[in-house]
């Protein structure tokens, strides 16, 4: 393993107007690893993502990744294309709307094997051969590869969105939400599917979550986010088993117990 | 001002104004220079509805000069709706000749064929177009297709391909195939079959595409390398036909099906119908060609 982070996201801050985005972020995300944003609705989770994936440009602060070659790139300084790049490569994005991340219209099998078409590969057999993995890695029947996700369940177009991201393998995922709007037992399954995937493949990601349980299964490290501003980050376990910032407090002693 | 009373009105020639072609004529130097780039476009409003060629007529009525000769087709023929009207239109705001033979015409004003006689260094094709945008149904905002350019980001378009193939098992699209142009911009060649796509790659004529209802034109200068879009397990190939043209007996060339009857009859004849008189006068005779071949009005010269 390396000694130097993939992500370092220093003093980042989104103004909307003159309403806070989220302000003043500073954190390292290191290969492998799973960091969890955690907070309430309007905490300033999801801006905070979108700034991170280049989706929204930030009003102040500095990310930089570090690239395949080993060089670490100022993402707000790439050009478009670059970025872009990136985005089909060595990012994904899992959106809590699978529809948003899917094209509906076209066959799971293309969805599947778009990135690696955007790449540069022109072998039929071999993107559909690797489309009929990746389909079996999410635990998608091979005799669907050919239907639209339209006809798929919720559960089933989350894992199809998923596994659309990772077949170039990237190193780092962002994803929003990933469980949102499933019932509790596809949601199990999922978070059982996406903590395998990130073992084996090695991935870091930024999950973006009002759940804690989410939180606790899939990560090693949390930020809690309120009004924009992080009050608290540590370990996944020190945080919810021992919260210091009152707000936290308050977080942890709201889940309902059954 | 002291107009003939028994005239009609009278038109700038070749209808448009000056300073429309002149910026028509802008557009196409920019597409010329840029091969395959969609260049948008003030689109005029053209005394005939959208979708029947005003992208093509206001190209033609830019470039167009009184030594010109004109021939349009309408799907290969001389002699359709559309193909006999804009003859009609240019003979008489231009007052320039018209023709049916390929070899006699400076510009050819084309609806979804290339004619089968190959072009020569000095002609203009003049292509009427649909639907510019060939990442359009896969990607409906304007806005991203034109950074989907401008990115050259085209895996889209062999998505597309991917679903004929899981759906079809080859490829399915015939007309409007997609192709690359110069190594960069992926470009429709508009509605034509895709039997046409080789005649575009390194062709000694000028080919020019525009969209009246899109608002863009588009361009390939002479001996512009423009490569069809496919698979390595899946290559491109043309339409093959296992019979000959049913008049003149030309085989490698584009057919259409003709319905004779309503008992099922039909027969395949040349799409072009120039060749296929061209080839009838030479003594061709396909299985179900009449004993005399009608004697046709083939050049009309300027009045």
């Amino acid at each position: 393993m390396t000694d130097e982070p993939l992500l370092r996201v220093s003093a980042l801050s989104k103004f909307y107007g003159s309403r806070i985005g989220c302000e003043n972020v500073t954190f390292d995300l290191w290969p492998g690893e799973v960091l969890a944003v955690v907070g309430e609705s309007g905490s300033g989770k999801t801006t905070l993502l979108n700034c991170l994936s280049t989706r929204l440009l930030p009003s102040s602060g500095t990310a930089s990744y570090r690239m395949r070659d080993g060089q670490f790139r100022e993402l707000y300084r790439m050009s478009e294309a670059e970025r872009r790049f990136l985005m089909r490569t060595d990012w994904g994005f899992v959106h809590q709307n699978p529809a948003d991340g899917l094209r509906m219209t076209v066959s799971a099998g293309a969805n599947v094997g778009e990135r690696l078409m955007a790449v540069g590969d022109r072998h039929y057999g071999k993107i559909r051969a690797t489309a009929v993995d990746w389909l079996s890695r999410v635990e998608i029947d091979e005799d669907r590869i050919d239907d639209e996700p339209r006809a798929f369940s919720g559960g089933m177009r989350q894992r199809l969105q998923i596994a659309r991201n990772l077949v170039t393998r990237p190193r780092l995922v962002f994803m929003d939400e990933p469980t949102g709007g499933l019932d509790v037992s596809v949601q199990a399954r999922l978070l059982d599917l996406l903590r395998g995937l990130v073992t084996d493949l090695g991935l870091a990601a930024i999950v973006v979550t009002h759940d804690l349980a989410v939180a606790r299964l899939l990560s090693q490290r949390m930020m809690v986010m309120k009004d924009g501003r992080v009050v608290e980050s540590g370990l996944t376990d020190r945080v919810l088993d021992d919260p210091r910032a009152p707000y936290t407090q308050l977080l942890v002693s709201s889940i309902l117990q059954v | 001002m002291t107009a003939r009373p028994a005239d009609i009105a009278t038109y700038n020639f070749a209808y448009l104004d000056e300073q429309t072609k002149r910026m028509i004529r802008r557009a196409i130097l920019k597409g010329i220079a840029i091969p395959g780039y969609q260049v948008p476009f003030a689109s005029r409003e053209m005394p005939m509805p959208y979708g029947w060629g005003t992208g093509g007529v206001q190209v033609t009525a830019s470039i167009i000069g009184p030594e010109d000769v004109l021939k349009v087709i309408d799907q290969g023929a001389d002699d359709t709706t559309n193909a006999v009207s804009i003859r009609a239109f240019f003979k008489k705001v231009a007052n320039v000749a018209v023709t049916t033979e390929t070899a006699k015409a400076t510009i050819i004003q084309t609806r979804h064929r290339i004619p089968e006689h190959p072009l020569t260094a000095g002609q203009v094709l003049v292509y009427q177009v649909p639907i510019p945008e060939p990442l359009r149904f896969l990607e409906p905002r304007e806005t991203e297709t034109r950074k989907m350019h401008a990115l050259e980001e085209y895996g889209l378009m062999h998505v597309k391909l991917y679903e004929d193939i899981a759906r079809h098992g080859r490829i399915a699209t015939t007309y409007a195939y997609p192709v690359k142009v110069e190594g960069r911009y992926v470009m429709d060649p508009s509605p034509t079959p895709k039997f046409d796509n080789p005649k575009m790659h390194r062709s000694p004529a000028l080919q020019l595409f525009g969209a009246g209802r899109e608002k863009r034109i588009y361009a390939l200068p002479p001996f512009t390398d423009v490569v069809s879009l496919d698979f390595e397990d899946h290559p491109f190939e043309v339409q093959t036909f296992d019979q000959p043209c049913a008049l003149c007996a030309a085989e490698n060339v584009y057919l259409d099906e003709v319905i004779l009857d309503d008992h099922g009859g039909h027969m395949f004849v040349c799409s072009d119908t120039d060749h296929c008189e061209k080839r009838r006068e030479q003594g061709h005779r396909g299985h179900l060609a009449p004993e005399t071949p009608p004697a046709l009005e083939k050049t009309e010269p300027a009045q």
